[in-house]
C-alpha cells in the first residue's frame, strides 16, 4: 500500500464518507446523547474505541471465521468490547455513567460498527482496518460533537458546563429535548447537502 | 418500580416515552421504511413480536445469569437471544406467509441491529421488571413504535404531493417532522407523571 492510500482511507471517514451525514449511520446515539458536550464527546470516544478494537480483531481473523456465520461473529467481537468500555466508564465516572444510561450498552447496535467490519475489516488487513476505523470513529465523534456543542450552546448558554453568555440569555429550551436533537440534525444535514450542491455545480461549471 | 400498574408501564412505554420520538431508539427503520403506511405497520407488528418474543428470554437469561454469577456475560447473551429470535420470526413468516415474507424483504433480518428490541432488554433488567410487567413492556414499546412508524408514513405519503425545494427532499425534511412529532408528543408527559 502506498503512503496516500492510506492516508485516504483515515481521511474518508471524516467528511466524504461520514457515518452520520453521510451515509446517516449510528443515528440513534447521535440524537440521543448530544444533549450536551460531555456527553456527545465521550460516547464518541467510546464508539471510536470499539470500532476501532472490533475492527483490528475482525481483520486478524478474517481468515478464520466462516463466510455463514460472520455476521454472528461480528456481533460477539463487538459486543466483547462493549462490555470493555461498559465498564471502563462506570469505573471511570459514574457520573458519566448514568448519564449515557443504556445508550453504551446500546453501542452494539450501532449499524456504523457492523457496517465497517462488514465492508472493510473483513477484507482488509490489520493496518488499514484501524485507520479506516479510526476515519470513522473519528467522523463520527466531530459529527456528534457538532450536535452537541450547538444543541448545548443554545438550550443551556453553556459550553462544556462554563456558561457563556451571563444571566440574561434564556435558553432555548426545546434544544435540549427530544425534538430539537431532530431539528439539529436536520439543519445539519441540510447544510451538508447544499455545499454537496454548491461543489458539485462549481465542477461542472 | 414493583408497585408500578400495567396499565402505566404500557402507556409509559407506547406515548409518554415513547421508543422512537423520545429515546431515539429505533431511529434507522423509522427514517428507512417509514415511506408507505402498509409496509411500516407491518414493519411495526414483526418488530412487536420480535421484541415481545426477546423480552421473555432475556427474563429468564437474567435469572440465570444472575444465578450463576456472570452478569457481566448479559449484553453477549441478549444480542445472540434477539439475533435467533429474528431467524425464528424469519423462519416462521417465510413458512406460513411467503407474501409477508417478500413484502418485509431485507428488513426482516435487519431487525437484529434495530436498538429498540436491545433497549426493551436493557430497560426491563435496569427497572427490574417482573415476568408480567416486562411483557407489558415490550407490548407497549411495540405499539409505540408502530404507532411512531405509522403516524410517519402517512405523513410522507401526503408529502408525496407536496412541492418542497429539492434541497430539503429526503433526510433532512423527515428528521424536521420527526422534531415536530416529537414536540406533539411531548404533550403526553403530563401523563402519570412521565
Amino acid at each position: 500500500m502506498s503512503a496516500p492510500a492510506t492516508t485516504d482511507a483515515f481521511l474518508k471517514g471524516l467528511w466524504r464518507e461520514n457515518p452520520v451525514f453521510v451515509y446517516l449511520l449510528g443515528m440513534c446515539p447521535v440524537l440521543a446523547v448530544s444533549n450536551s458536550v460531555i456527553n456527545a464527546v465521550s460516547m464518541g470516544l467510546a464508539s471510536t474505541f470499539v470500532l476501532v478494537m472490533s475492527s483490528a480483531l475482525v481483520s486478524l481473523l478474517r481468515n478464520f471465521i466462516p463466510k455463514q456465520v460472520r455476521i454472528a461473529a461480528y456481533i460477539m467481537i463487538i459486543a466483547t468490547f462493549v462490555t470493555v468500555i461498559d465498564y471502563l466508564i462506570q469505573a471511570i465516572s459514574l457520573e458519566l455513567y448514568a448519564a449515557l444510561g443504556a445508550f453504551i450498552q446500546l453501542i452494539v447496535v450501532n449499524c456504523m460498527i457492523l457496517g465497517r467490519a462488514e465492508s472493510f475489516a473483513s477484507r482488509n488487513p490489520i493496518g488499514p482496518s484501524i485507520l479506516d476505523a479510526l476515519g470513522t470513529g473519528v467522523g463520527f465523534t466531530v459529527a456528534i460533537f457538532c450536535m452537541g456543542a450547538i444543541r448545548e450552546i443554545l438550550g443551556n448558554g453553556s459550553f462544556a458546563g462554563i456558561d457563556l453568555f451571563g444571566p440574561h440569555f434564556e435558553p432555548w429550551i426545546v434544544m435540549i429535548l427530544p425534538g430539537g436533537g431532530f431539528f439539529v440534525l436536520g439543519a445539519l444535514l441540510l447544510g451538508v447537502n447544499a455545499l454537496n450542491q454548491r461543489r458539485k455545480a462549481a465542477d461542472h461549471g | 418500580m414493583a408497585e408500578q400498574s400495567l396499565g402505566f408501564i404500557f402507556l409509559s412505554a407506547a406515548v409518554v416515552s415513547n421508543f422512537v420520538l423520545a429515546l431515539f431508539l429505533g431511529i434507522c427503520p423509522f427514517l428507512g421504511v417509514s415511506g408507505k403506511v402498509a409496509t411500516a405497520s407491518r414493519m411495526g407488528m414483526a418488530v412487536t413480536f420480535v421484541m415481545l418474543v426477546s423480552s421473555t428470554c432475556a427474563w429468564g437469561i437474567n435469572i440465570l445469569l444472575g444465578a450463576l454469577n456472570a452478569e457481566y456475560l448479559r449484553l453477549i447473551m441478549y444480542i445472540a437471544v434477539i439475533a435467533s429470535a429474528v431467524q425464528l420470526v424469519e423462519m416462521i413468516v417465510k413458512k406460513f406467509s411467503p407474501a409477508l415474507f417478500r413484502a418485509l424483504g431485507i428488513f426482516l433480518p435487519l431487525i437484529t441491529t434495530n436498538c429498540a428490541i436491545l433497549g426493551v432488554a436493557l430497560f426491563q433488567t435496569n427497572r427490574g421488571y417482573s415476568l408480567l410487567q416486562s411483557l407489558v413492556f415490550a407490548a407497549g414499546a411495540g405499539a409505540g413504535f408502530t404507532l411512531a412508524l405509522v403516524l410517519m408514513a402517512g405523513l410522507r405519503e401526503e408529502l408525496e404531493l407536496a412541492d418542497v425545494p429539492g434541497l430539503v427532499k429526503g433526510t433532512a425534511l423527515t428528521l424536521m417532522i420527526a422534531g415536530v412529532l416529537s414536540m406533539g408528543f411531548m404533550g403526553f408527559a403530563g401523563l402519570g407523571g412521565g
